[in-house]
């Protein structure tokens, strides 16, 4: 029996009353990479950020349904919960915010809003942290200098490195790759496959190329609907519905 | 000559004509003041207070009392002022208040920006007179703290404003609480603005003489309390402007407290250049 890290029940997503996301019923693998494919502006992100309820950050947003995550509805959960549900979900933005600070307290940030530390600990967590981001040997000589002077692609596996710090249980990725070259962006596929083992990877990604190289599980979005989801070689060897075979073929984009 | 080559060269034109005046105003300003002050700029006038002038001789000894006076006032003004406002500030973004009501506040604070300094200082005479209060450093420093929160909290508020939501995404997926994301990292990246808005609050308070008219008085000596009265640099060029023989001495004081802001503008800058390297783009 396979378990589910998240699970929704009729999600729907409002915004200015349109409705963005519809009857949204989805089960993702725990610890296995699940790719959200679709056109663009079909709601991807959108799905993405209501798992961590960071839409709520943005005005006139309105989410129903069920959202389960460890076996609670977290849109039930009131406004001082909010930041724990979040703590459990790492992001990786499409473009990469580093925190305004050094590459030491990048890390060091997350770790110490949530735990008291010492300093010898903390050094420890960044190092540990860098390593699993593989960006450690690049920066070990100047963990002081600001982060913003990394390049794209190191500041994009900085901010895995600080999502891992604050040790989550899913790691919500929104199209990591497409601001980063190719050899940062394989960079960070390659991590995000080693990190599935202990992280439930979510990958929004608008590259069908990328999905099929990374995803055990797809999601297919298609104007704010599921339209297929299901293990990947079935998905992409047997697909069941004319939209996902158009998509496939590249009849609709 | 085609239209369009003459619309691109009128507007060149009217462009260097501007930058012209407003760097000619600057020169004209600084140029007039250094011209008529120099000749009574001495280091007495930094140095001593002033004596009372004998008649048909100009006012003797020096400004110390209202560079002094300047100080107490308009420093701790500025830095009550700065807390107040980027607490304001930093409440006024989406993320604690409805937009719809921000922006209400936003456009009361436009209009306190618009009040004229005199009507802060006859606000607060009264309130002073009513409780039994003279004109003394403490009132006037609540008069210009007054002026100043509206200036210093807009200026801050725009620099909030431009940090990219993206940041905060990453704050608050972090688990940040709301008031960890603003004091800690969006306060960061805005730091910048946030520094210009504090000192564009100081230069104003510092050169507003019609605030503190009233409010803390005038002495020619340095005050020893935050409750005597105390001259400040613009009260004093006032002062000394309309003494017989005094305007000389009056041009010199308007040059120290020139000055006086070039050197906080400059010192404003540098900090903000090392705090600069950390911003995020």
């Amino acid at each position: 029996m396979e378990t589910y890290q998240i699970e929704t029940k009729n999600l729907f997503v409002y915004y200015h009353d349109k409705d963005i996301l519809k009857d949204i019923n989805i089960k993702i693998p725990a610890k296995q990479l699940t790719a959200v494919i679709g056109p663009s502006g079909c709601g991807k992100t959108t799905l993405l950020k209501s798992f961590n309820r960071l839409l709520e950050i943005q005005e006139d947003v309105r989410v129903t349904g069920e959202i389960i995550v460890d076996g609670e509805n977290i849109l039930e959960h009131k406004g001082s919960e909010v930041p724990d549900i979040r703590k459990k979900m790492g992001l990786l933005s499409q473009k990469p915010y580093p925190l305004p600070m050094s590459i030491f307290e990048n890390i060091a940030y997350g770790v110490r809003i949530h735990q008291k530390k010492t300093k010898e600990e903390l050094a420890k967590i960044v190092e540990y942290c860098l390593q699993e981001a593989g960006l450690w040997n690049e920066v070990k000589d100047r963990l002081h200098d600001p982060a913003s002077r990394l390049s794209l692609g190191q500041q994009q596996r900085l901010c895995l490195a600080r999502a891992i710090a604050v040790q989550p249980e899913v790691l919500l990725c929104d199209e990591p790759t497409s601001a980063l070259d190719p050899i940062s962006a394989q960079q960070i596929e390659k991590l995000l496959l080693k990190l599935k083992k202990d992280y439930t990877v979510i990958l929004v990604t608008h590259t069908l190329r990328q999905a099929k190289r990374v995803a055990d599980y797809i999601i297919f979005l298609y104007f704010g609907m599921v339209i297929e989801q299901g293990p990947a070689d079935e998905f992409f060897s047997n697909p069941k519905s004319p939209e996902t075979k158009a998509y496939l073929s590249g009849e609709i984009s | 000559m085609n239209k369009r080559t003459l619309e691109e060269n009128v507007f060149k034109v009217l462009m260097v004509g501007s930058v012209c005046i407003v760097l000619g105003s600057l020169a004209l300003i600084f140029g007039l003041v250094i011209w008529n002050g120099a000749t009574s700029l001495n280091i007495e006038m930094i140095t001593q207070t002033p004596t009372p002038a004998a008649p048909g001789s100009p006012p003797g000894g020096g400004i110390l009392n209202a560079i002094v006076g300047s100080i107490l006032l308009s420093l701790p003004a500025t830095g009550f002022a700065s807390l107040i406002a980027i607490g304001i500030a930093l409440y006024l973004q989406s993320d604690f208040l409805q937009p719809r009501i921000a922006n209400a506040v936003r456009f009361m604070l436009d209009v306190l920006w618009g009040i004229p300094s005199i009507i802060y200082g006859i606000f607060c005479l009264m309130i002073m007179i009513s409780i039994g209060m003279s004109s003394s450093v403490l009132v006037g420093m609540i008069a210009l703290t007054m002026l100043e929160i509206p200036i210093i909290t807009r200026c801050m508020d725009e620099a909030i404003k431009m940090v990219p939501i993206g940041l905060k995404e990453g704050a608050y997926s972090l688990g940040s609480t709301k008031f960890e994301t603003a004091v800690r990292v969006v306060r960061r990246q805005a730091f910048p603005g946030i520094l210009a808005g504090i000192l564009l609050g100081l230069g104003r308070g510092i050169g507003d003489a019609a605030s503190i008219l009233f409010t803390a008085g005038f002495s020619n000596r340095i005050p020893t309390s935050i409750l005597d009265s105390t001259a400040a640099l613009p009260t004093m060029i006032y002062n000394l402007y309309s003494t017989p023989l005094g305007q000389q001495k009056a041009f010199a004081a308007a040059f120290i407290l020139l000055i006086i802001v070039l050197i906080v503008s400059v010192l404003s800058r540098l900090l903000t250049r090392r705090f600069k390297r950390h911003i995020i783009k």
